[in-house]
C-alpha cells in the first residue's frame, strides 16, 4: 500500500496553555482531498499551519510527504502549496516581482511566472503594485505563488473567499479536485466541500467531532451551531 | 544560502527604492538631531570627544529607525510565511537583512557625516578620510549584525517598537565606545597619540562575535 501523503496521530497544538488542536488523527492518500469544517476558532487554520511546517506540533505524530514533523520539516518545505487568508505577498511589489522573488527562492524559472500570471488571468496587471489590486486579484496572485513550484500537496484555507464566480472557475483547474494534487481544503461551503472530499474532518474547539470517509451535510452544519 | 540571501536582499532594496521609508528617514532624523544639538549645546562648532560623541550617538539612534523597519514588509500580508515555506536555509533571511541594514547605514552616513562636518564640526575631516572610512565601515558591520538579529527577535512581538530600542541600545554600547574613541583624534584640532588599531581590532572582534552568534541562533528565532 502506498505511503499516505499526510498521516496524523494524536496531534496536539497549544497557544500558551490554551489547546488549539487535541487528539487529531487523519490519514490522506495521494491525489485525495480532505475537507475540514468547523466554526471560527475551531482550529482549522492552526491545522493547516502545522501541516505547512509553519507551526510546530506539541504532541502526537505528524508525517507530511514522508517527512516527520517538526524534525524533518526541511524535507517537506518546497513541496507544499499554501493558500491562506493572507496572500503572503509584498504589497509594494507587483505580482510579477512577487512571483519572480518566490521563483528564485524555489529555484523555478521566470517562464513559469509568466505561465502562471496568464493562467490566473493577471498578465495585464502584472506590473501594478499588489496594493492597487482588488482582493480577488490578490487572492489569484496568492494562488499563483502557491503553485509556482508545482507542489504535490495543496493546503487551501477558503480559497474561493473574495473571488467572483468567474475568477473561482478560472482557479478551479489549478486548485480544484481536477488539479490531481493531494489537497487539504478548509471551507465553510458545506455542500461543495463534501462533494469534493475523499475524507472529512469536523472540528469543534480543536477536537475532532466528525471524521472518516463520509459525513452527512446536516451533521457538518451542526458544527456551526 | 547565498543565492536565497541575494534574492531576499534584492527584494528588500527594490521595496526600499519604491517606498523610500528607511534610509531617507534615517538621514532626515540625523540632520534633525544635529540641528537640535546645535541649538541645545549653544555652540557653532564642536571638536574632540564631544564631537565624536554627538556624531556616534546620532548615528546609533538613527539606525534604530532602520532596525525597526527591517521586517515591516515581511509582517504585512504574512509575507514572512512565504519565505518560511521555501526550501531555503533560514539563515539567508538574517544575512539579507543584515546586508540591507548595512547598506542603509552607508547611505545614512553619506548624508549625515558631511552634514555633521558642515553644521557642527570645527576641524576639517578631509585628511583623515581613509581612517574615518575604516571606522565607519567596521562600526556599520557591527550595527548591522546586531540590528538584524534584534529586528528578527522582535519581528513577531506586539511591543516591537519598544523592544527594539530596549534590546538594541545596550548591545550597541561597545560599538559606541570603540567608534567614538577611534574617531575622537580625527575630530580634534591638535590630535595627540591615538590607538586606532586597538579600536579597529575591538570592533572587528565585536562584528565577528555577533555575526557568528546570529548565524547560529537565527534559525531558532524564526521558529514559532
Amino acid at each position: 500500500m502506498a505511503e499516505p501523503v499526510i498521516a496524523l496521530e494524536g496531534l496536539e497544538r497549544r497557544y500558551g496553555d490554551r489547546p488549539a488542536l487535541q487528539d487529531v488523527s487523519v490519514e490522506l492518500g495521494e491525489g485525495q482531498t480532505l475537507a475540514v469544517f468547523g466554526a471560527n476558532g475551531a482550529g482549522k487554520t492552526t491545522l493547516l499551519r502545522v501541516l505547512a511546517t509553519l507551526l510546530r506540533p506539541h504532541a502526537g505524530s505528524v508525517t507530511v510527504l514522508g517527512a516527520s514533523l517538526p524534525g524533518e520539516a526541511w524535507k517537506a518545505r518546497g513541496r507544499i502549496g499554501f493558500v491562506g487568508h493572507d496572500a503572503l505577498l509584498y504589497a509594494d511589489l507587483s505580482p510579477r516581482d512577487n512571483l519572480r522573488f518566490h521563483a528564485r527562492l524555489h529555484g523555478v524559472s521566470p517562464e513559469r511566472v509568466e505561465e502562471l500570471l496568464d493562467a490566473v488571468g493577471l498578465s495585464r496587471r502584472a506590473g501594478d503594485p499588489v496594493r492597487e489590486l482588488s482582493r480577488g486579484m490578490v487572492q489569484r496572485v496568492g494562488a499563483a505563488r502557491a503553485l509556482l513550484h508545482d507542489p504535490p500537496l495543496l493546503l487551501l484555507d477558503e480559497p474561493r473567499a473574495g473571488l467572483d464566480p468567474a475568477a473561482a472557475e478560472q482557479l478551479e483547474p489549478l486548485l480544484g479536485r481536477s488539479s490531481g494534487r493531494t489537497r487539504v481544503l478548509v471551507t465553510h461551503d458545506v455542500d461543495r466541500g463534501l462533494a469534493e472530499a475523499d475524507a472529512v474532518l469536523g472540528l469543534r474547539a480543536g477536537r475532532p467531532e466528525i471524521g472518516g470517509d463520509r459525513a452527512d451535510a446536516a451533521s457538518v452544519r451542526r458544527l456551526y451551531s | 544560502m547565498i543565492r536565497a540571501a541575494g534574492a531576499i536582499l534584492r527584494k528588500d532594496l527594490r521595496i526600499e527604492l519604491r517606498t523610500r521609508e528607511s534610509a531617507p528617514a534615517m538621514a532626515l532624523f540625523s540632520l534633525t538631531v544635529f540641528v537640535l544639538f546645535h541649538f541645545g549645546l549653544h555652540r557653532d562648532t564642536l571638536d574632540g570627544a564631544l564631537a565624536a560623541g554627538v556624531l556616534w550617538v546620532t548615528l546609533l539612534l538613527a539606525s534604530v529607525l532602520g532596525v525597526n523597519r527591517l521586517f515591516v514588509a515581511e509582517r504585512e500580508g504574512g509575507a514572512l510565511d512565504g519565505i518560511l515555506l521555501a526550501p531555503i536555509d533560514r539563515t539567508a533571511v538574517y544575512l539579507a537583512k543584515a546586508a540591507a541594514l548595512f547598506l542603509y547605514l552607508v547611505a545614512l552616513e553619506l548624508v549625515a557625516v558631511p552634514a555633521f562636518a558642515v553644521l557642527l564640526l570645527g576641524p576639517g575631516i578631509g585628511p583623515a578620510f581613509p581612517e574615518l572610512l575604516a571606522i565607519l565601515l567596521l562600526a556599520d558591520l557591527g550595527l548591522a549584525a546586531v540590528g538584524a538579529l534584534v529586528s528578527g527577535l522582535a519581528a513577531e512581538t506586539r511591543a516591537r517598537d519598544v523592544v527594539v530600542p530596549l534590546l538594541l541600545l545596550p548591545l550597541y554600547v561597545p560599538v559606541l565606545i570603540a567608534a567614538a574613541r577611534a574617531t575622537e583624534p580625527f575630530l580634534t584640532t591638535h590630535p595627540g597619540p591615538h590607538g586606532l588599531a586597538k579600536w579597529l581590532g575591538f570592533m572587528a572582534l565585536y562584528d565577528t562575535v555577533f555575526l557568528l552568534l546570529a548565524v547560529a541562533v537565527f534559525d531558532f528565532l524564526l521558529e514559532d
